[in-house]
């Protein structure tokens, strides 16, 4: 498969005069896992809200799943799934109810709705929380939950933003096992992390230094170009030179 | 949640409508009795036998009197002079003094006319007593032109009657307005709005889907508002019931509209109170639920043309005490849903999937 997922050229977003991200190029292949590195503060979410559709750019094109950010931002939405930093199911309802929510807002009724909420509850292992409410639930059945929810109707491209985010090791790895699963059923996954060792399970994986993307490639490309030997020593060298604090 | 939406309408019909009255119910009076006669004695029996005044204290001097009114403990001062009974049986003119605590105008007000109307009505009748006499004697009876007048739509003048209808319009205002418009904002703030803006769900669904659920609630509460008023406090149903519903559904279609509008326009949950605070209070007050709305000032009384409250209180009052219908109303409906739609449009578009 030839096409692209996604494709930007020259993306750009500012905030009066502070520049968050600053034209930004890059590729993503259909059915690849893309690694979305940054340090705090480097523009990674505000680059995914452009492409979700959640925030207009200032300058610059990017297509996703072929359609324009700019007009067809809501042809995009029916094409993707978005897992945000901030978990953001509905606390007060349960694991159910949230799968049949969502589900139904993106047009899956009845029958059908109701087997995808079967399957979707026993391939998270969520057997014995559906009655509980989802302020309950760990941390870690929350996020997977979200994640098996942002792919309820199959999207072309999922979104994770930080999907790991204090998640204990255990739950990480099972995390990262359902995105190469998802990713085999040909679902391109794009995916921002702060842990360096879930960016060398990615296909590619590009860094974001004060809003530029630095240096993007295989994580074994990455090492060999930079003479290192993890993507955290690349990392810290990249990261290092960024003029930006947290933020 | 759930209990406080539905319970609390029922608590606050049933203290407001009590507490929120005119009527004047056992005021305490101080007395300085210097005559201390039998005549003295049966007025103050009078004003007691109304039931609307009771006697607190005797005082040997109106400065001490008036220092009771000056802790709060009583709301008149009613002083009897020396000669009163001397004055009374001679048929010279009497004099009794009241002195009434002003620091709430409409009470005073009323706290005077209910004493004096008590005060002429005993000199009245007992100088009725004495002209009767007199008549007897030599038969000529004076002619004097007496003024009755009848009250329509509420015979007995019962404040129930009249506030109940509005506090059931300030009810459903406050569920209409607080829940739509603090649901959006709460999602904002929880992040979960962030979610349901990365689906294709479009603008208009999510604010129906906001809208759809308090409209049911309000409704809810306003059937259980009419049920109590109808069969608790036995307010007279003169119009159609249907007709006030299908107006209560415009209406509370108009105030979600307003609470979404405020929604968009703000960030966070306080925000919008504060803001649905502010336009609530300027509402009621204006709405003519306590004051009416003939007797403010002409400035006023244009705004009120803008205040949703305002129409529906005197579209209930008309429906249910009145037996208004379609014909009296339909131009107040036609610009309450005018005003709706117009509302529900900017909120709509103002609403924005994206974010700055």
């Amino acid at each position: 498969m030839s096409e692209l997922a996604i494709q930007t050229e020259q993306l750009t977003r500012t905030f009066g005069d502070f520049t968050a991200v600053d034209r930004i190029t890059f590729d993503v292949k259909q059915g690849e896992i893309f690694g979305f590195l940054g340090a705090n503060g480097a523009g990674k979410t505000t680059a995914m809200k452009m492409l979700t559709g959640l925030l207009t750019p200032s300058s610059g094109t990017a297509k996703v799943s072929g359609m324009d950010v700019y007009k067809e931002a809501e042809g995009i939405k029916r094409n993707i799934g978005y897992m945000s930093q901030k978990f953001s199911l509905y606390d007060d309802l349960t694991p159910e109810e949230n799968i049949e929510f969502y589900g139904g807002v993106y047009g899956l009724r009845g029958q059908e709705l109701k087997q995808k909420t079967e399957e979707l509850i026993r391939s998270v292992g969520l057997e014995k929380f559906r009655k509980k409410l989802v302020r309950s639930l760990p941390l870690g059945w929350k996020q997977k939950l979200a994640f098996s929810i942002s792919i309820i109707h199959n999207p072309g491209i999922v979104f994770l933003d930080e999907p790991t985010g204090g998640v204990d090791p255990v739950t990480r790895r099972q995390f990262w096992e359902r995105i190469y699963e998802v990713s085999n059923q040909g679902i391109t996954v794009f995916v921002t992390t702060h842990y360096m060792d879930e960016a060398e399970y990615c296909d590619r994986v590009s860094i974001m230094v004060d809003g530029r993307i630095d240096a993007m490639d295989s994580p074994d490309e990455l090492k060999r170009t930079f003479n290192a030997s993890s993507i955290e020593e690349v990392f810290i060298q990249l990261a290092r030179s960024a003029e930006r604090g947290e933020g | 949640m759930l209990p406080i939406i539905f319970v609390m309408p029922v608590i606050q019909l049933l203290v407001l409508s009590f507490a929120a009255t005119y009527e004047l119910k056992e005021v305490n009076f101080a007395l300085v009795d210097m005559d201390r006669s039998i005549v003295s004695q049966q007025l103050i029996t009078q004003m007691q036998a109304t039931g609307y005044f009771e006697l607190w204290d005797e005082y040997t001097s109106t400065e001490r009197a008036v220092q009771e009114m000056d802790k709060g403990v009583v709301s008149l001062v009613m002083v009897i002079p020396k000669d009163f009974s001397n004055d009374f049986a001679t048929g010279t003119k009497s004099e009794i003094q009241l002195i009434i605590d002003a620091v709430d105008g409409s009470t005073a007000g009323l706290i005077q006319s209910y004493a004096s109307s008590i005060i002429t009505e005993f000199g009245r009748k007992r100088n009725g007593n004495a002209i009767v006499r007199i008549a007897s004697v030599g038969g000529n009876l004076s002619k004097s032109i007496n003024l009755i007048s009848v009250n329509w739509y509420n015979p007995q003048l019962d404040y129930l009657t009249y506030m109940v209808p509005g506090i059931l319009v300030v009810l459903v205002s406050m569920i209409g307005l607080f829940l739509s418009g603090m649901n959006i904002v709460r999602e904002r703030e929880i992040g979960t709005i962030e979610q349901l803006n990365v689906t294709p769900l479009t603008k208009s669904q999510f604010m129906i889907g906001k809208l759809v659920p308090f409209w049911i609630i309000g409704m809810f509460d306003l059937l259980v508002g009419l049920a109590l008023a109808r069969f608790g406090f036995e307010i007279p149903f003169l119009g159609n019931l249907f007709t006030i519903l299908i107006i209560a559904g415009i209406y509370l279609i108009l105030i979600q509209a307003l609470g979404l509008f405020i929604s968009t326009i703000t960030d966070t949950q306080q925000q919008a109170m504060f803001i649905a605070w502010f336009i609530m209070v300027v509402f009621i007050l204006m709405g003519g639920l306590f004051t009416p709305i003939e007797s403010m000032p002409g400035w006023a009384q244009d705004l009120t043309l803008g205040n949703p409250v305002a129409y529906f209180i005197k579209i209930m009052r008309m429906v249910l005490l009145k037996g208004a219908g379609w014909k009296e109303v339909l131009g107040m409906v036609l610009i309450m849903g005018s005003m709706a739609i117009g509302l529900l449009g900017i909120s709509i578009n103002r609403y924005k999937k994206t974010v700055n």
